[in-house]
């Protein structure tokens, strides 16, 4: 199928990017790969670097003092309660001995204002990027490697996991992007590596507790390998000896350094392990980063991810050819992902696709703000609709993200109606309805979904429909 | 609902959806007359059907224009009688109640000057005040406002409750502008899902699908294997609750001694191209939804209520007769209310044209004898003291040629 310059324009803006902004069809419509390419060749790009965002081991601490201070507060409480429970009520004496504790100031408690701040950056990175290829790309792989703020821990260094280990690397290689998830404290907490103790360490030797597989088989099934590959049960088990003792300061141990990640000797399992196939001797750390690197060289690596790659930008059942030419990218680059980036939207299949695919909430969320040129006041109705609608951000319900594929998002659709309706009443008045379809689907839209628009009885209306348009909603 | 009559808080504010004037604008001269008039605008959106809403009974023709969809004086659910001539569809006891008070005028067979049929076109004629469609800014009442002296209470600083993105057309402008947005939207209407899914049967299956089982859509098995799907029973009572609180809450903020004296409110559904339900079903909900507000402005208004006009307007009217699924289809006359009790009212203003097919606009619509915009002159000279000058030159451009139409208020 050829598409005149202004559809593919508007095709590589709704499929690669975060749809298009007022202006953007015609800007691109000369030579919308190249525009996706310099997107990603510009400096700095899919970075968010900003003073008021905390490094990962701040916010930790940060959020660790909080609740050292909340249960020193809750103590002092009962002791006070204790303290007055001898005394009559309106004993103003012993009301004046031992005062209430200073209530805490009101609004959210400091680890979700650590995650609210980041989730506002990442949504305005999103909102203004030009493309927004970028920006989807640290999306994809950010929920390929996986965290989530309801563990604990977790919450107040989620935004800055995926600034440090996502951001940093999703125009690098996919190894140093594998390393600087898997020792990331946020992973580290979140798949229980932080607790995992090899049996014949000197922690495994003193105290009951042991090895924890779970980091170890996410890496291989959902990080690296994929499922039903190439490993086996065994191979997860070593693994995890291998990575024991890759942990997180505790606030007890360090409280200057509490949240940093360490590779603590005294829980690593000392003795040479054998995973999928390759012998490792015990060199520490040292162990781990090799697996790391022999996995992210892996054929049936390439072949998963790039798949997956695949699958999340152009079909649930990508091309074969598209498939192949990106994995061979991939081995052929040692894991360029900009390579990858560049070979996906210069291949001829990701364009030929059929705009089947249902836009993820997120996508489709940041998709109609900037359709109609509109900032957010404020971030907590954004987050709300992306609760709404099941994918509430840096949330997922379990290891494996949240799905690529279209149709556990159609469940969502009644919801999507009625968020449209109501972002279509808050900025209908403001718009004009004709211009925005134009520059948004323009070149996409059929007839029936153009005089649906036409037709509407108001511009909420008509602004509504846009939203909800198949065309909006797929790409 | 139970209403309480207190000076609305800043909840309350923020529960309807609509827009007042701040104080800085109050009309001076009226003022000085020891008068305090209010003026509130209800823009209907999608095109009332004005013969449906008040019928001419009496016309020879009436019946065998609207066959069984014609409303009269007989049947199940009888009209209610305003004059020897016109009815008022049954949905609607509080407008008939205020119009045998005196604080009713309805103005029939009306229309902007706009004649095509484009809802968001007609849409800016209606509030922009215009003659035609275009790239417009600013509408007839912010300028109308603008245009007055402003009051000694005047305060600076009072435009930094000029807040809030969503005020309609006809209050955007000069004169700053108090508009709150509520904290609870109306539910996605029936009308928009229907259209939706329309769009989807036709281009999306999948799409389609998903969407009638998510919204629990019943499906009636007819014998022979035929199934019609019906929509589920519309949010009627949703949606006469928010009527009644966003006009209700307009209302009260216009009853204070300290608030602002001119507001806009814009309801939306009116487009009814199937299934009108004219008697019962969607019209006749919507009707008695705009009744309930009406009631609830009354009753907000308190005191103020003899010093206020209400009127409610919509961009145009509908086809005289039903089309081909049980509804009606972009026209051009229609019907105007003008409530409150400053009006000069209990009577139906017509200059009636007829309903045989070579009386009719372009053999389909209603056809206008009355400029909407006189109407409007009419109440903003008689009622605010807007000179006629400025109603010619700044309010309604380039029609020097709309003459006001006199006697539409009490005399004080």
């Amino acid at each position: 199928m050829a598409l005149d310059p202004k559809a593919e324009a508007a095709l590589a803006l709704h499929r690669f990017g975060f749809g298009p902004r007022p202006g953007a069809i015609a800007g691109l419509a000369g030579d919308p790969r190249g525009a996706l390419i310099a997107e990603l060749d510009r400096a700095g790009a899919g970075r968010l670097d900003s003073p008021d965002l905390l490094s990962s081991a701040i916010a930790a601490r940060t959020a660790l003092q909080f609740q050292q201070a909340q249960r020193a507060a809750r103590r002092a409480e009962r002791a006070r309660r204790e303290a007055n429970a001898g005394n009559p009520p309106g004993d103003m004496k012993a009301e004046e001995q031992t005062p209430p504790p200073a209530a805490r100031p009101p609004g959210p408690a400091v680890p979700q204002q650590i995650y609210l701040d980041e989730a506002k950056a990442r949504i305005h990175a999103a909102l203004g990027a030009e493309i927004g290829f970028a920006e989807r790309l640290v999306w994809f792989w950010s929920n390929h490697f996986c965290v989530s703020a309801d563990k604990g821990g977790v919450r107040p260094i989620c935004g800055a996991y995926e600034r440090e280990a996502i951001r940093r690397n999703v125009l690098g290689r996919f190894g140093d992007m594998l390393l600087a998830a898997e020792s990331h404290p946020a992973m580290l907490i979140y798949l229980d590596n932080a607790r995992s103790i090899g049996p014949d360490s000197f922690a495994g030797l003193r105290q009951k507790r042991g090895l924890n597989e779970n980091l170890a088989r996410e890496i291989l099934e959902l990080h690296t390998l994929g499922v039903r590959s190439v490993y086996t049960q065994e191979d997860v088990t070593n693994f995890a000896n291998v990575i024991t003792g890759w942990t997180v300061i505790g606030f007890r141990q360090d409280p200057m350094r509490a949240g940093e990640f360490v590779f603590n000797p005294n829980m690593h399992q000392p003795a040479a392990q054998t995973v999928v196939g390759k012998h490792y001797p015990d060199k520490g750390m040292e162990q781990g980063r090799a697996v790391l690197a022999a996995l992210a060289r892996h054929p049936a690596t390439a072949r998963h991810v790039c798949t997956k790659l695949a699958r999340h930008f152009v079909a649930d059942e990508p091309a074969p050819a598209l498939v192949e030419r990106l994995t061979k990218r991939f081995l052929d680059t040692q894991g360029d992902l900009k390579e990858m980036a560049k070979t996906l939207v210069t291949s001829p299949e990701a364009w030929m696709a059929p705009s089947a695919k249902l836009k993820r909430p997120g996508e489709w969320i940041i998709g109609s703000f900037r359709a109609v040129g509109v900032t957010p006041p404020e971030i907590g109705p954004v987050m709300q609709a992306h609760n709404l609608l099941g994918e509430p951000i840096w949330r997922p319900s379990a290891p494996k993200g949240f799905p690529d594929e279209s149709a556990p998002w159609l469940d969502g659709l009644a919801q999507r109606l009625d968020i449209a309706n109501q972002l279509a009443r808050r900025v209908g008045e403001q718009v004009n309805v004709r211009e925005v379809f134009e520059e948004t689907l323009g070149p996409l839209a059929s007839a029936d979904t153009r005089q649906a628009i036409a037709r509407a009885e108001s511009r909420q209306q008509a602004l509504a429909l846009l939203f909800m348009a198949p065309e909006f909603q797929r790409r | 609902m139970i209403m309480s009559l207190h000076a609305p808080s800043r909840r309350e504010l923020l529960l309807a959806s609509g827009t007042l004037f701040a104080w800085a604008y109050l009309p001076k001269i009226a003022r000085a007359e020891g008068r305090d008039p209010r003026f509130l605008v209800i823009v209907l959106r999608g095109a009332l059907d004005g013969l449906a809403a008040v019928a001419p009974v009496s016309d020879p023709d009436w019946i065998a224009l609207r066959g069984d969809k014609a409303i009269t004086l007989e049947g199940k659910t009888p009209a209610l009688p305003l004059d020897s001539f016109f009815a008022l569809n049954a949905a609607m006891p509080n407008l008939s109640r205020m119009y045998k008070a005196g604080a009713a005028t309805i103005v029939h067979a009306t229309a902007t000057p706009y004649r095509e049929r484009s809802h968001f076109d007609g849409q800016d004629v209606l509030e922009s005040g215009l003659g035609r469609p275009g790239a417009i800014d600013t509408g007839w009442l912010n300028r109308a406002l603008a245009a007055l002296q402003p009051d000694g209470r005047a305060r600076g600083g009072r435009e930094a409750f000029a807040v809030g993105p969503i005020a309609p057309l006809v209050v955007r402008g000069p004169a700053p502008v108090l508009s709150w947005t509520p904290r609870r939207l109306p539910a996605t209407s029936e009308d928009t899902l229907s259209r939706l899914l329309d769009l989807y049967r036709h281009t999306d299956p999948v799409l389609s699908r998903a969407l009638e089982e998510r919204i629990g859509l019943v499906t009636i098995a007819r014998a022979g294997g035929m199934d019609e799907q019906q929509p589920r029973a519309p949010g009627a009572n949703q949606v006469r609750a928010y009527f009644a609180d966003s006009a209700g809450t307009a209302a009260k903020f216009l009853a204070r001694s300290d608030g602002p004296r001119v507001g806009a409110l814009a309801f939306d559904g009116w487009d009814t191209h199937a299934d009108e339900g004219v008697i019962a079903g969607r019209l006749a909900n919507l009707l008695g939804a705009l009744d309930g507000a009406l009631a609830a402005i009354e009753t907000s208004m308190q005191e103020a209520w003899r010093e206020t006009v209400v009127a409610v307007v919509t961009e145009f009217g509908r086809t005289a007769r039903i089309n081909g699924t049980d509804g009606t289809d972009h026209g051009t006359a229609t019907v105007t209310f003008l409530v409150g009790g400053a009006l000069n009212g209990g009577r139906v203003v017509a200059d009636w044209p007829g309903l045989k097919p070579n009386r009719l606009h372009e053999g389909r619509d209603l056809k206008p004898t009355t400029d909407l915009r006189a109407v409007l002159k009419g109440v903003l000279r008689d009622h605010l003291r807007v000179d006629e000058s400025t109603l010619a030159s700044k309010v309604f451009p380039d029609s020097a040629a709309v003459k006001p139409m006199p006697g539409l208020l009490r005399q004080a």
